[in-house]
């Protein structure tokens, strides 16, 4: 690990300066992903801003919805009664990811801002457009079972490795950002981007801005959804395959219906034209295989990942049955309804 | 600002207070160290274990006021005033003073362990998720300490220290 200096503010505002005081400078919180990148000489900060103690924990009403302060720690949101009602959704994703130990210290704006679990990334021996920008990406015609398949760039085809953001797009949730110039609010779909030629940026926020909170719509859909993760072992395994979806019925038919995949892209992956097309449809096996074909012909797998196509395939039917069903997917009776 | 180190390149090592099992301890450290480095190296704390050094094992898992984390991927200065309970202070936390913790016994009942590297992490990790109180059936506590790897595989011994712990508590 590289030598830095550290800082701990206690307002939001002395963080914000904090941060453009130096270059090259990181916010630190629950550092489950900072301090391992920093483990491999892959994030080499001169400063770290700690912000754990800033007022950012609480979870609060606002606009009818809930308000996600950055600092909640995943843990706290899973089994936080108010989400585990209103947006159980949130509550399975969160607890479909990483380990006990790793919820009671990740935070929610942590969670957002992990980087790719890209071997190559991670690798700082091998060339890598993300973490030198401008040195080639060797997970093109490399090792890339568990890489993307849609939004790729030729100079990156990383994943966005998060199980809660896939749920948050899905629950059309947003962001809320502070900096220099002001708060501003930035739509989950919006807050991370696709690679294109600047694969070394993972999201829109702006170096010396800070999340204040996730914000939560006000929307109920009963027990019609499920968060379904698809991954090389049972538990504490990244997705290569996830679908986060919600729906809403009038008798049998859908009335409004929205989902997002997780492991396929550089972030949650949504498709208007498939969401679009099971509105006004009957919630059957058609409907929902018609919906999947929608989303899986953009796709372009890799030499290795060709069976992520299939895998998303099925897991999208499989999803939107359960969600349908208003069955979710259990993330401890791991048995697949 | 509460804390700054000074100008970047001259970080000096930063005073901190933690309160280790049960015993508060004013401790200067440099803001790199990890705090199971601390814990280790300075502190010969050497019951919790480095396993993978990079928050996949659970190995380092210890208490930070009450709640189990990987002390591999936290920075000591950045838990200045917290409390932390390792495996060497477990039983003494739970008001078992010259006595094991009811997880030892039960894991030396049930032998649950092989080499017991994993060990100190597997108890600390189980009292963690035994007072956060979310799992009760076996399928959820197996979910709930997936975080702490066993490679010689005594994962069904392990669950069944576990229960009979959670058993005798709920009956309590």
């Amino acid at each position: 690990m590289n030598r830095f200096d550290y800082v701990r503010p206690t307002t939001v505002e002395e963080a914000v300066r904090a941060i453009g005081s130096a270059a090259n400078a990181r916010f630190i919180a629950g550092g489950t992903n900072l301090v391992d990148l920093m483990k491999y000489n892959v994030e080499r900060p001169e400063r770290l801003v700690d912000i754990t103690r800033l007022p950012l924990e609480a979870i609060e009403e606002r606009d009818g919805g809930l308000g996600i302060g950055a600092l909640v720690t995943n843990a706290t949101v899973a089994y936080d009664d108010r989400i585990k009602s209103r947006y159980p959704l949130l509550s399975s994703a969160i607890l479909a990811g990483a380990s006990g130990q790793l919820r009671n210290a990740a935070t929610t704006g942590g969670n957002l801002l992990q980087r790719t679990r890209c071997y190559y990334f991670y690798d700082d021996a091998m060339p890598c457009n993300k973490r030198d920008p401008g040195t080639g990406c060797q997970a093109i015609g490399g090792v890339n079972r568990i890489h993307a398949i849609f939004g790729t760039s030729d100079t990156c085809i990383a994943t966005h490795p998060s199980d809660m953001c896939v749920a948050l797009s899905a629950l059309n949730a947003t962001v809320r950002v502070t900096g220099p110039a002001g708060e501003r609010i930035i739509p989950l779909g919006e807050f991370h981007r696709l690679p294109g030629d600047e694969p070394q940026r993972d999201t829109t926020l702006a170096a010396d801005e800070i999340v204040l909170s996730v914000d939560l719509p006000d929307e109920d859909f009963g027990a019609h959804h499920t968060y379904l993760k698809l991954r090389d072992r049972l538990s504490y395994a990244f997705a290569l395959v996830s679908v986060a979806a919600v729906m809403k019925r009038d008798g049998d038919t859908i009335t409004e219906a929205r989902f997002a995949l997780g492991g396929v892209a550089h972030k949650p992956w949504r498709n208007a034209e498939a969401e679009s097309s099971l509105k006004g449809k009957p919630a059957t096996r058609e409907t929902f295989e018609a919906a999947a074909d929608i989303v899986i012909r953009q796709a372009q797998p890799q030499s290795e990942n060709g069976f992520k196509v299939e895998l998303a395939r099925r897991a999208i039917i499989r999803g939107l049955s359960q969600a349908a069903a208003g069955t979710p997917q259990s993330q401890s009776d791991k048995r697949i309804a | 600002m509460l804390i700054d180190s000074g100008s970047p390149g001259a970080p000096a090592a930063i005073g901190i207070s933690l309160t280790i099992n049960g015993e508060v301890r004013e401790l200067q450290v440099a803001p790199w160290t990890t705090l199971l480095d601390l814990l280790r190296e300075e502190l010969d704390l050497t019951g919790t274990k480095k396993g993978c050094d990079h928050g996949q094992c659970g190995a380092c898992t210890v208490l930070v006021n009450g709640t189990r984390i990987n002390s591999c991927l936290a920075l000591a200065v950045m838990k200045d005033g917290a409390e932390i309970v390792t495996v060497e202070g477990l039983a003494r936390h739970a008001g078992q003073d010259g006595a094991m913790h009811p997880l030892q016994a039960a894991f030396v009942e049930r032998d649950a362990f092989q080499c017991g590297y994993c060990t100190p992490g597997q108890l600390c990790s189980a009292a963690g998720m035994i007072s956060e109180g979310h799992a009760t059936s076996r399928e959820e506590i197996r979910e709930a300490m997936s975080g702490n790897i066993c490679r010689c595989g005594a994962y069904t011994n392990i669950v069944d220290a576990i229960e009979d712990v959670m058993h005798a508590g709920a009956a309590r």
